[in-house]
């Protein structure tokens, strides 16, 4: 049965507020979940105020400084923070989104952070993401042909049919497409999900791919691809403007193509 | 504890090879039961203030009894189709996923099957 409460071990309480300096006269409390496997405790909402005149603009800016100077037991994922590697992905104010590219200012009041959603949480903002990997590993996202490589030269395409390619080649896999979609929250164990299936999408468009039929064979499944009920979670939270609805849409249209 | 790897575990038995078929039907449906809707709706609000005898010759009429069974088949069948999709996303207990799709597949079947014979009933 699909989950609708929180099981009894992941509700959460208040925990500790963080108190900004005395002197801090732009302050923004960042109200941040809180979680770890080692000490047997529920999740907590810990409170941090952060004095927005010492600290970057970036939701990524917020955090580090927290790190840095209140709490370095604060866990998240970050690397590149301008928004092309994907790890600072998370549920911010109620949307996942990258926590580098989202302004502060941007949101009113407390900010509310918590990890991507409905997805086991390995610590505080860190989400355990070896099945949604697992499941990009499955599409085989890498170019398969028949014909061999020509010699001395590399496989060409139009620029008619590199265009299509756009809207697909920018998704950095931040999964918070995928888990914002409530099919995924009830069936990620067979449901592929909207980043991976724009991923397949992309071989399947990819005019130097020659595989297009397996990888067509390997989809058509009343999970993998059509437990997308176009509910459209996934191009609204984009944190790319991309959408995987389109993509997936798109999917369905060559599957009964195919069928003459 | 599992010690299959993820992959093998999102590998599972594999690819069905179908559901193309349910979602084009499912959009079949929908397309053929919107001008339907417009002229069941639009035809029983017509005849709110009407008695007995003017529904009955109403639905007398050849065109109106096609029509009704026509409205009646698509329309329980895409309540089927709906109905099996809402049951696959949210049961996951193998055996009260089997019962319940059972009891409506059984149960649209009836429910066809009356109303088919009700209007034949009154048209013949």
């Amino acid at each position: 049965m699909a989950e609708f409460k929180l099981p009894k071990n992941s509700t959460y309480k208040k925990g500790k507020t963080w108190a900004a300096d005395k002197d801090a006269t732009n302050i923004k409390r960042f109200n941040i979940y809180r979680w770890n496997e080692d000490d047997g405790e529920n999740p907590r909402i810990d409170t941090y105020e952060v004095d927005l005149d010492k600290c970057g603009p970036m939701v990524l800016d917020g955090l580090i400084k927290i790190k840095n100077e209140i709490d370095p037991t604060l866990t998240f994922r970050r690397s590149c923070r301008e928004g092309v590697c994907g790890s600072c992905a998370m549920n911010i104010g109620g949307k996942n989104t990258l926590a580098c590219t989202i302004d502060i200012a941007s949101y009113k009041g407390d900010l509310n952070i918590y990890p991507l959603p409905h997805m086991d949480v390995v610590k505080d903002l860190v989400p355990d993401l070896t099945n949604f990997y697992a499941q990009y590993a499955s599409i085989k996202p890498w170019m398969q042909t028949q014909t061999p490589a020509p010699s001395g030269t590399e496989r060409l395409q139009s620029p008619e049919d590199r265009l299509k390619l756009d809207g697909l080649y920018e998704c950095v896999l931040c999964a918070c497409c995928s888990t914002s979609c409530p099919s995924y929250w009830w069936n990620s164990d067979k449901y592929l999900g909207p980043a991976v299936l724009l991923q397949a999408y992309r071989w399947l468009i990819d005019s130097r791919d020659e595989n297009t039929g397996e990888r067509l064979d390997e989809l058509e499944d009343s999970f993998r691809l059509y437990r997308c009920h176009t509910i459209m979670n996934c191009a609204n939270t984009c944190p790319k403007d991309l959408n995987p609805a389109k993509a997936i849409a798109e999917i369905k249209k060559m599957m009964v193509e195919r069928q003459g | 504890m599992s010690l299959r790897s993820p992959l093998g575990k999102v590998r599972g038995l594999g690819s069905a090879k179908n559901g193309t078929h349910h979602w084009w039907m499912q959009k079949i449906t929908a397309v053929a039961l919107i001008p339907m809707t417009i002229w069941f709706v639009s035809s029983i609000v017509h005849m709110t203030q009407a008695d007995y005898e003017i529904v009955i010759n109403w639905m007398n009429s050849p065109v109106v009894a096609i029509l009704m069974m026509l409205f009646v088949a698509t329309s329980i069948y895409h309540l089927k189709l709906g109905l099996q999709v809402i049951i696959e996303d949210y049961i996951h207990e193998e055996g009260s996923k089997i019962a319940l799709q059972m009891i409506v597949t059984f149960g649209c079947v009836v429910l066809a099957t009356t109303a088919l014979f009700s209007i034949l009933k009154i048209a013949l």
